[in-house]
């Protein structure tokens, strides 16, 4: 792993009218590492993905990925350089079936060999098509590749989301509470995929309540709380943090 | 003359406020737009005449109308609101369109595309006011314009009803929890905006001594941009829309001929949607966004 | 081919590109109830190059198309900012202001509210109007299922969502609006060149919702929808002949249930797809 951070974020502040949401917080993110992101409701973590993936302007400071400065940029801009998210809140596309969720997701890659319009001809669009599939099996989505979106289970539709994200070819993966609403089996399952994703070379920044999955897949963890970072450092070194403690009363189921 | 066109324009937007009222209180409750409350305003009209011409004495005649037409608007509700509760915006605005058509053409089968009018039912005196030149017509229908917003002021700032429906324009859900029942607040948003438009519409029959299925069409369009340029979802917004909207009118008629008419309130719609759209009064905050 | 029959076909093509005009910007969730006014921008402009200036017919038709496309971008821009409803309202207002226009302005060139008669130098046949229809059928037959189609659905879902996964949602509603524009302004040229006379009144707000109607009926984010809903709708007030004077009202009740019954109309994608009708793999479910 090299030294130089993938995600650097620096000295950053979020005003809401009158709500401090962030407050000088900075974390880096390496490159091939599982990070975490945890704290108590309300401690900020969505918005710091949100001022990642630029649906927010951040109030102050600087957002770097690798070396683009990504506080200017548009947010379908940030995902053409790399940055790709789920959301805590399942938001599929209602009218699109599960392929159909990679092919949408698959138009930042179709792109960066600028093809024709209509989906690029020749080779192209097949080592998408072959990728797509890969990506379907890999979650175990190829049985419902057909389905539309609105009508699969909860776990499913998790699933879904985040092949949309890995169809857009991201190097850093943002993941917002992939575990919500999933049972032991589900969230079982969930921590092969994560180990998977990270034996394939992806960077990952997890925003988790459930601990198992945290403590079972992640390198290095940060802690808000308020807005702020309280701790940061390898699961051990957390999971006996007294601020962390104090502030969060982890799960450990 | 300026003053005088100036006092028109305040006369005729008192009108187009009680309509944008009538828009603006269920945008405000139920995020919803009745495209027909033109044809409910039509209605208003139409069957206050029609009851006249059957014999009965004007106010009892105009009661029931705009008793009429406040149930015709509960029909509304029942087929374009109620059964499509969850369905995304647009398609009870679509719903309501139809009731515009329907409403429009069941109206000119039943009683002529000609247009008529009221009976001349009181004698007009004009009054010169300093430089104004003010008919009495005018004066009572401002007078009862002003009366039904203050009195609807009244009924929503101080009655347990007006209360719930401020609850349910918050948030419908929470107003349940909070024991308001929200079925029948919406039922009576409905009845009372059906009633507003419906007077509206004999106002406006009375004002301009017009009586037609298609008097709605405009003055419905006009209610809207009244609401969005004054600013939706409150009541002090929908009358000074109405007020401008209204001056507007008349002044770019006044100076500009009769073509500017549309030109000017159409153009400011057109503005006031996409410049600012919250309105003067701008209360609706535009939808924030939840990732 | 008798005149009434060629009347009817002419009519159904017209409406055929009308609707497909309010489908393209539907398909990225921006509903224009406006398009009468790109419908008579085209007619128009196309008119008064034939007439004034004696262009020829295809020329004139797609500068009236592009004038009226160009607008379109240019009303698109602003309303991006603005969803539903209030789009819809800039749309209506947009529509009313051109009509209004016409109306007043330019009067000597087209005849202003006495209508634009003679436009008969260049008349447009069933041939024509049947052309352009096979043309922008073929063009949205290989758009619709290629990956722009299915980022313009994605934009119609969840547009926020859409840009957080690489789409430039401006460029797709924009252009998509644009295209409309453009495809009422061919129809308005093609509608002004067949029935050699126009007036303002006819591109009026209920112009603009009847095309919206074909797509109610038809099915909302398909063009073959689009075109479905074009033909029953051109047809049906000559199969309702016996309803006289009450078709109107018929149109009314038809709205309201299809809304409360079948709101995304007759030609949903599921139903088009092969695969609804034979599932394959195991329980493709719609």
């Amino acid at each position: 792993m090299s030294a130089a951070p993938i995600l650097s974020v620096k000295s950053v502040y979020k005003n809401f009218g009158g709500l401090q949401a962030l407050q000088d917080l900075s974390l880096d993110v390496l490159p091939g590492q599982v990070c975490g992101l945890i704290g108590p409701n309300g401690a900020g973590k969505t918005t710091v993905f949100n001022l990642i993936t630029g649906v927010y302007p951040c109030s102050q400071g600087s957002i770097q990925f690798g070396d683009v400065e990504l506080t200017r940029l548009k947010p379908y801009q940030i995902v053409r350089r790399g940055v790709a998210r789920t959301f805590q809140t399942i938001r599929l596309f209602q009218n699109l079936t599960t392929w159909e969720h990679v092919l949408v997701g698959q138009n930042v890659p179709a792109r960066s060999s600028r093809e024709g319009i209509f989906s690029a001809g020749g080779s192209q669009k097949k080592n998408l098509k072959e990728e797509a599939e890969r990506i379907l099996n890999l979650l175990g989505l190829w049985e419902v590749r057909s389905w539309k979106a609105s009508n699969l289970p909860y776990g499913t539709q998790r699933k879904v989301e985040m092949a949309r994200a890995l169809a857009t070819r991201p190097r850093l993966l943002l993941l917002d509470e992939p575990a919500a609403g999933l049972n032991i089996q589900e969230t079982a399952d969930l921590q092969k995929t994560l180990h998977k994703i990270r034996e394939m070379g992806f960077t990952l920044l997890v925003i988790e309540h459930d601990m198992r999955v945290i403590m079972g897949v992640c390198d290095f963890i940060f802690v808000l709380n308020f807005g702020q970072k309280i701790a940061e450092g390898a699961p051990g070194q957390i999971r006996a943090n007294e601020q962390v403690i104090e502030a969060y009363l982890g799960r450990e189921t | 003359m300026f003053i005088q066109q100036l006092f028109n324009g305040l006369m005729l937007g008192s009108t187009y406020a009680l309509i944008a009222i009538a828009f603006t209180l269920l945008m405000g409750i139920l995020n919803m737009l009745n495209f027909a409350i033109g044809e409910v305003f039509m209605l208003g009209a139409i069957l206050g005449l029609t009851f006249i011409k059957l014999g009965l004495p004007i106010y009892p005649a105009f009661l029931l109308a705009v008793l009429l037409a406040g149930v015709v608007n509960l029909v509304i509700e029942r087929f374009s609101f109620r059964p499509l509760r969850h369905a995304p915006p647009l398609v009870p605005l679509l719903s309501t369109i139809g009731f515009s058509i329907l409403l429009q053409n069941t109206a000119e089968n039943l009683w002529g595309s000609e247009r008529s009018q009221f009976p001349q039912w009181m004698e007009p005196v004009d009054f010169h006011v300093g430089p104004l030149l003010i008919s009495s017509t005018q004066i009572i229908i401002f007078a009862v314009a002003v009366l039904l917003m203050v009195g609807l002021d009244l009924f929503i700032q101080r009655t347990r009803t007006g209360r719930g429906m401020r609850a349910v324009a918050e948030s419908i859900e929470t107003a349940s929890i909070l024991g308001v029942d929200s079925t029948r607040i919406i039922v009576i948003t409905f009845f009372v905006t059906g009633v507003l438009a419906g007077a509206s519409g004999i106002l406006f029959g009375l004002s301009f001594s017009i009586v037609s299925p298609f008097m709605g069409i405009e003055p419905g369009i006009k209610g809207i941009a009244a609401m969005i340029v004054g600013g939706m979802g409150n009541l002090r917004g929908a009358i000074v829309g109405g007020i401008f909207i209204g001056i507007t009118e008349v002044l770019s008629v006044a100076y500009f001929g009769a073509p500017a008419k549309d030109f000017a309130v159409y153009g400011a719609l057109f503005l006031a949607l996409i410049i600012r759209p919250q309105g003067i009064l701008g209360m609706i905050q535009a939808e924030k966004e939840r990732i | 081919m008798s005149s009434y029959y060629s009347d009817l076909f002419s009519a159904m093509g017209i409406n055929i590109l009308l609707a497909l005009s309010v489908y393209c910007p539907l398909a990225t969730g921006q509903l224009s109830i406006g398009n009468a006014g790109f419908m008579a921008i085209g007619a128009y402009v196309s008119a008064m190059l034939t007439v004034h200036l004696h262009l020829p017919l295809f020329p004139a038709l797609i500068i009236g198309g592009t004038f009226a496309g160009v607008i379109g971008l240019l009303v698109g821009f602003p309303a991006l900012r603005i969803k539903g409803i209030f789009l819809a309202m800039v749309t209506l207002a947009f529509g009313e202001i051109v009509r209004n226009f016409f109306m007043n302005f330019l009067t000597s060139l087209t005849g202003g509210a006495y209508g634009f008669r003679g436009i008969g130098n260049v008349p447009v046949s069933l041939l024509w109007i049947w052309g352009a229809v096979a043309f922008f059928l073929v063009f949205f037959f290989f758009l619709a299922p290629s990956r722009l189609g299915l980022c313009m659905i994605a934009t119609h879902d969840d547009d926020t969502v859409g840009e957080l996964m690489g789409i430039n949602v401006v460029y797709l509603k924009v252009g998509s609006f644009g295209l409309g524009a453009f495809i009422a302004g061919v129809a308005g040229g093609l509608y002004a060149h067949y029935y050699l006379y126009i007036e303002p009144e006819f591109f009026n707000v209920w112009q603009s919702i009847h095309m919206v109607l074909y797509l109610i009926m038809g099915g909302m984010l398909t063009f073959w929808g689009a075109a479905l809903g074009a033909g029953i709708f051109t047809f049906l007030p000559e199969m309702l002949r016996f309803l006289h004077d009450w078709r109107g009202a018929f149109f009314g009740i038809i709205i309201i249930g299809l809304m409360i019954a079948r709101p995304a109309g007759l030609l949903t994608r599921e139903i088009l797809r092969v695969d609804f009708w034979f599932p394959g793999q195991k329980g493709a479910k719609f």
